[in-house]
């Protein structure tokens, strides 16, 4: 009965209490977001690569390696010389080595060219292999094969003309030499998704009639290219694994000091594990903000609360006539507290959810972060406890004030 | 479990006996805080009493200390010194917290205006008394039928107990604080100016049903107002300044 009451007595104030209630729901689903964007970017990073021992590139920082190679974040300020990546693949700690070159593009996502091998040899959430959706894999010079994600968002079918353009936001096309669609990848979560991958060869076949920057003369007709010898003469990157876990550091330490070219080689854990010391700074930043978005809600709920309280002075000495103690009045307006904290911790979860339904394609579009709907785990319910605790806390202060009051008022109050 | 009968328990074992439904000796009390702009108001009151089943109307001028002998009566404040007995049980002998149960259980209080609480039900405001009162609970049976049977007793429409009580006019409030104050029997009524917002002719009807409803529970009524007129249903009518005397400490 005194929860029906204490309801009843919140519904009579609906507009205030609405509006406290969406304050404390807003700023829950914010720290819930926060959270979600957190978590998820963490394991989605994380499951990105597997099985690679080690990343060879140019030589730079080992993040901004990491971001281009695997990520297709930012881009290579240099190349790795074929001759190098033969060097690499040909020492005898390396068991496979899988060279990727970057730097074109279709519409919004990137190209990349790659050996054959690259299917069978990336890996992803310890261990999984690609597999194809639909089609199969490079065959042909001029097959592609897509992403889960390119094939969505353009609706893109198996033998469906595709053209890559030069450089990434371009408006030089390599329209002289289309592809075709060979396979779709099935959706893995990964950059892989949004990508769209091609032979090393078709890169430079591509390329051919292109000498600095710039188009040269008249198109070499297909036949003539096909014809050529398109070994490249350099790469943006490579993945490499090895025989034995225990050679890795050999290996490594071989690359880095390698004499011929600046080289880095990179173990991929390890550099995850930098860039996270890089943005665990900000995210915690992030978490502390949105935490104080959270406290300022229910700051506000005190807030409204006190100012209430001289008003309700007549309904307590109701209360109280009827043989409700002062601590019955202050239990009162802490339940009043916590279930405004609790509507607002399920609306916030609710508006989570819904923004979550809606922007999750967003997300995924520009940070390539696949965020998972799923039911609220321990630490999500933790913090909706905690957010309902911290509101009866905060709500001790009026309710002692109006505990103090009730003692004070007797029974007539004077209205 | 079957529920507790109702006709054995309501035999009133406090009735049988001649002691008083409410007894006042020797009480001293002042107001704290003085200095805090209320100046410290202080009553003492040397012998009053109200037997069993006794009408009283307590008449006085404002600021007489009429509602503050009503808090000391009902027991929200605690007597400074001697004895405020409700049906034989001296206050000051109680915690607060046994105070506030003795309250909720033996006494029935009505107020000027503002009764009720206005988000409720009229039916959840009839039984709040009840929610603090275990044995007064189990004294008025089945709830929701003896709030029927006291919305009819004191002419209120037959939907009333679902209408949140402040949709109510004045008069219908104060009829259902009526009704709160007497479900459960309790041997005591108390009422401060219940008809000072109502006209004339509501007074007098609203007069009515209260007697009648307090002779029925057979519950002593003790009704403070500051107009002479009310007097002539009571047993016995006695002013403020003859049963008490105010302080004023500066
Ligand atoms: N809660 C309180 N705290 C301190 N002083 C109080 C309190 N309530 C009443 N008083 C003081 O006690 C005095 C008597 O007030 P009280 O309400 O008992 O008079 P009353 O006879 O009921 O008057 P009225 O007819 O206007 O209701 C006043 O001077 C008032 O200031
Ligand atoms: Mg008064």
């Amino acid at each position: 009965m005194i929860l029906r009451l204490a309801i009843g007595s919140l519904f009579a104030r609906a507009l205030t209490v609405g509006m406290t209630v969406l304050a404390i729901a807003l700023s829950v689903a914010l720290f819930l977001g926060v959270e979600k964007l957190r978590t998820g970017a963490r394991a989605s990073f994380a499951d990105t690569i597997s099985g690679t021992d080690l990343i060879v590139g140019a030589r730079s920082g080992s993040v901004q390696l990491l971001l281009y190679s695997v990520f297709r974040i930012g881009n290579a300020t240099n190349n790795v010389s074929w001759e190098s990546f033969q060097d690499i693949a040909s020492r005898p700690e390396v068991d496979w080595a899988v060279p990727i070159s970057l730097g074109d593009s279709h519409r919004e996502f990137r190209v990349m060219g790659t050996t054959p091998e690259f299917f069978r040899r990336y890996e992803y959430r310890g261990g999984r292999s690609l597999e194809f959706a639909e089609g199969r894999g490079l065959d042909d010079l001029y097959d592609a094969v897509i992403g889960a994600d390119v094939a969505a968002a353009l609706g893109y079918e198996v033998g469906d003309p595709i053209v890559v353009s030069h450089g990434l936001a371009s408006f030089t096309d390599h329209d002289d030499q289309p592809f075709r669609i060979a396979g779709i990848t099935a959706r893995t979560g990964t950059p892989v998704d949004r990508t769209v991958i091609v032979s090393l060869e078709a890169i430079e076949a591509i390329h051919v009639d292109w000498r600095g920057g710039g188009k040269t003369g008249a198109a070499t007709p297909v036949e003539a290219i096909r014809a050529m010898e398109l070994t490249p003469t350099a790469i943006t990157a490579a993945l490499v694994g090895v025989k034995s876990r225990l050679r890795i550091f050999t290996l490594q330490r071989w690359i880095n000091d390698y004499p011929e070219e600046p080289l880095l080689a990179i173990l991929p854990g390890v550099a995850l594990q930098e860039l996270w010391a890089i943005v665990g700074v900000a995210e915690t930043a992030l978490v502390g903000v949105s935490a104080m978005v959270v406290l300022t809600a229910l700051l506000g709920m005190t807030a409204m609360i006190f100012s209430t309280l001289n008003e309700r002075r007549r309904e307590m000495a109701i209360w109280r006539a009827m043989g409700a103690r002062p601590a019955t009045i202050l239990g009162l307006l802490v339940l009043e507290a916590m279930l405004m904290a609790a509507a607002g911790a399920v609306l916030g979860a609710a508006l989570l959810y819904a923004g979550l339904a809606a922007g999750r394609p967003l997300v995924d579009a520009a940070f390539g972060i696949w965020l998972p709907i799923e039911p609220p785990n321990a630490r999500e319910l933790w913090t909706l406890a905690a957010v309902i605790g911290a509101a009866a806390l905060a709500s001790l202060l009026p309710a002692l004030r109006a505990y103090r009051l009730s003692l004070a008022d007797g029974m007539m109050v004077r209205t | 479990m079957s529920r507790p009968e109702p006709a054995p328990a309501l035999a009133p074992a406090p009735r049988a006996e001649p002691r008083p439904a409410l007894a006042l000796r020797d009480v001293a009390f002042a107001w704290p805080g003085a200095g805090r702009g209320r100046g410290g108001f202080g009553l003492r009151c040397p012998d009053f009493s109200l037997a069993q089943g006794e009408s009283v109307l307590l008449l006085g001028a404002s600021g007489s200390g009429k509602s503050t002998l009503l808090s000391l009566i009902c027991g929200i404040v605690a007597a400074d010194a001697g004895v405020v007995a409700v049906a034989g049980t001296d206050l000051r002998g109680l915690s607060a917290g046994a105070r506030d149960r003795f309250r909720a259980e033996r006494i029935g209080v009505i107020f000027q205006q503002f009764n009720l609480l206005p988000y409720a039900s009229v039916s959840d405001n009839i039984l709040l008394p009840l929610r603090f009162a275990p044995e007064r609970r189990a004294r008025a049976g089945e709830g929701a039928a003896e709030v029927r049977r006291l919305c009819a007793a004191l002419g209120l429409p037959a939907d009333a107990p679902e209408t949140p009580a402040g949709r109510l006019s004045v008069g219908q409030q104060q009829r259902v604080a009526v009704a709160r104050a007497l479900i459960g029997r309790p041997g005591l009524i108390v009422a401060d100016e219940p008809t000072s917002a109502l006209d004339a002719a509501a007074q007098d009807a609203f007069l009515g049903l209260l007697f009648g409803q307090a002779e029925d529970a057979g519950s002593s009524l003790l009704m403070v107002s500051h107009d002479p007129r009310l007097g002539e249903r009571f047993d016995r009518v006695v002013r403020i300044e003859d049963i008490a005397a105010a302080e004023r400490n500066p």
